[in-house]
């Protein structure tokens, strides 16, 4: 009997008994999609990244030969982009977090009634178009923009020099259009900070900056983890903003991966690299989530 | 001036940092109005006559609708199905909890670009040509994942008492169900819909490679891009921002004056 008890519990509803079969029958629909749509292309892709070119020297077709050396001759052949992404992605990571946090912190702290408003107003720029705002940052930054044109005034730019087509173009593009993913996980973790214990902080005659590092900020840890990763995951892969407003010595993986796919037909080193992405990826993720301390993500 | 400003810094920051947000969407707004003729990358004068005619370039209505269509399929797929799985695990402790949990999360850490491209891969392994369909499904399983998100974060934040009442009033489990848990979590559903819907209409990656020779908006952008979009699409990006800046603020005001009541 207690063995039932104990196997109803575990398999019941939070309060109430439930069959225990409904969770499945909920998840079959979704999760069948994700398999037959998310996991296995991940295989199908596995196995592609080993391939090698058909006898019959036909554009686009490949045979199974578990050729692992792929990986490297990938791995060589873009390594240079590869490197790119990862520091490109991490650069505009940290201006993301450096322009988020006192922004998310203003918000939660020092907003007061128009805390609701200023969130919204915070995600309204990515109301429009990814594509849009990077074509409208290709123009700022343009020649014929007012940046270069302040900036030529002050003599800071030279009359020849511009700032399209660079690795400073590509960096601002990438911190911009990611810049949502950061600011409102940290608003998140701000905001559920109890006041109470900020003030007790300065009731122990800690000053503003004590307070900060040794209350505020570890508090918001969560949030600092959970919107960098937000933040890195999609720049590393990201080639819009390296197509947009860079030159081909700013090309990243992602450039790789779309040449390889659609203009060469290579697809088994297309997919290689894809892996390659992931797995780095994934590695740093869990190497940075298990020194940041924090378990949850989701 | 030196204290007030001391005083004030994370204001006078967070005032700069809102202008930078806001510095491309008045681009963007600023340059629909542009008076372009084919080259909408200098301003030639103001004008009405894009907003009046938004259709005017070619193309970019036809790529507006289709991503219309995508995301209103792929939103209304991947809200059942998310709502669905929020359901079950916010709601339910059953075996293999923690794998599903893995599920969902894996595709919001996988680059767009390794989504699309094995998606692509599988779809010419099957003989299927990329097109409408294949990129309805690759925006539904993107998008399942942040609806599940969200709905259980909203199914997480219910007060367990309201429920208790009603059964407590007699209701059956599918009453409770119908008429308390459905209509307080509705808000979040609702939510997750406008999100996904807004990553798949924007979304340009995963769609680049599963669409083929369909066009849509954000597609039409990168291609008409190198020789300036036409004015026509800064309406449309515009009127997009306009409208869901609409939606977002009434859904505030709404629900701030339920919270009031």
């Amino acid at each position: 009997m207690a063995f039932v008890a104990a196997v109803a519990k575990r398999s019941g509803n939070v309060r109430g008994i439930k069959r225990p079969s409904t969770p499945y029958l909920l998840l079959i629909p979704g999760i069948a999609w994700l398999f037959m749509f998310f996991i296995y292309p991940l295989i199908n892709l596995a196995s592609t990244s080993t391939q090698t070119p058909a006898a019959s020297g036909e554009v686009g077709a490949y045979v199974q030969t578990f050729r692992f050396a792929n990986y490297i001759d990938a791995f060589s052949g873009a390594r240079d982009q590869f490197l790119r992404s990862i520091v490109y992605a991490l650069i505009a990571t940290l201006l993301a977090l450096a322009i988020s946090y006192p922004l998310a912190y203003a918000i939660a702290f020092k907003s007061g009634k128009w805390k609701n408003l200023l969130l919204v107003l915070v995600v309204a720029p990515f109301f429009t178009s990814f594509l849009l705002r990077t074509v409208a940052w290709k123009q700022i930054l343009g020649n014929e923009g007012p940046v270069v044109a302040v900036l030529k005034f002050l003599h800071i730019l030279g009359p020849q020099s511009g700032l399209t087509a660079s690795a400073f173009a590509v960096v601002t593009g990438m911190t911009y259009n990611f810049l949502p993913f950061m600011t409102l996980p940290l608003y998140a973790s701000l905001e559920r900070i109890d006041p109470r214990t900020l003030e007790a902080s300065s009731d122990l005659y800690a000053n503003g900056i004590t307070t900060f590092r040794k209350v505020t900020f570890p508090l918001s840890l969560p949030g600092v983890v959970a919107g960098t990763l937000l933040t890195f995951i999609p720049a590393a892969g990201d080639y819009i903003n390296a197509t947009l407003l860079g030159n081909p010595r700013t090309k990243m993986i992602g450039n790789v991966i779309e040449a390889r796919f659609f203009d060469i037909v290579d697809y088994p080193t297309a997919a290689a690299l894809s892996f390659m992405l992931m797995a780095a990826i994934l590695i740093m993720v869990m190497v940075y989530v298990r020194r940041a301390g924090t378990e949850e993500l989701v | 001036m030196k204290r007030w400003l001391s005083k004030n810094l994370i204001k006078v920051y967070a005032t700069l940092a809102f202008i930078y947000l806001f510095i491309p969407i008045a681009y963007t707004m600023a340059f629909s109005f542009n008076n372009a003729g084919k080259s909408n990358l200098t301003w030639r004068g103001f004008t009405w006559a894009n907003w009046q005619n938004p259709c005017g370039a070619p193309q970019v209505c036809n790529a507006l609708g289709n991503s219309l269509k995508i995301g209103g399929l792929a939103t209304l797929i991947a809200t059942i199905l998310g709502t669905m799985i929020a359901f079950a695990l916010g709601r339910h402790r059953f075996r293999g909890r923690s794998v599903v949990n893995i599920l969902i999360f894996l595709p919001m850490a996988t680059p767009e670009i390794v989504l699309g491209a094995s998606l692509l891969a599988m779809f010419l392994n099957l003989g299927i040509n990329p097109g409408f369909w294949p990129t309805v499904i690759a925006h539904v399983m993107f998008c399942i994942s942040f609806v599940v998100v969200t709905v259980k974060a909203r199914i997480a934040s219910l007060d367990p008492k309201l429920e208790e009442a009603a059964m407590d009033l007699y209701a059956t489990e599918a009453e409770t169900f119908r008429r308390v848990t459905l209509p307080l979590v509705m808000p979040g559903i609702f939510g997750a819909a406008l999100l996904a819907f807004s990553l798949s209409f924007d979304d340009f990656i995963i769609t680049n490679f599963n669409s083929g020779t369909l066009t849509t908006f954000p597609k039409f952008v990168y291609i008409s891009s190198s020789r300036g979009i036409p004015p026509q699409a800064n309406v449309i990006g515009s009127t997009m921002f306009i409208l869901a800046l609409t939606i977002v603020l009434a859904g505030q005001f709404v629900s701030s004056r339920k919270n009031r009541v």
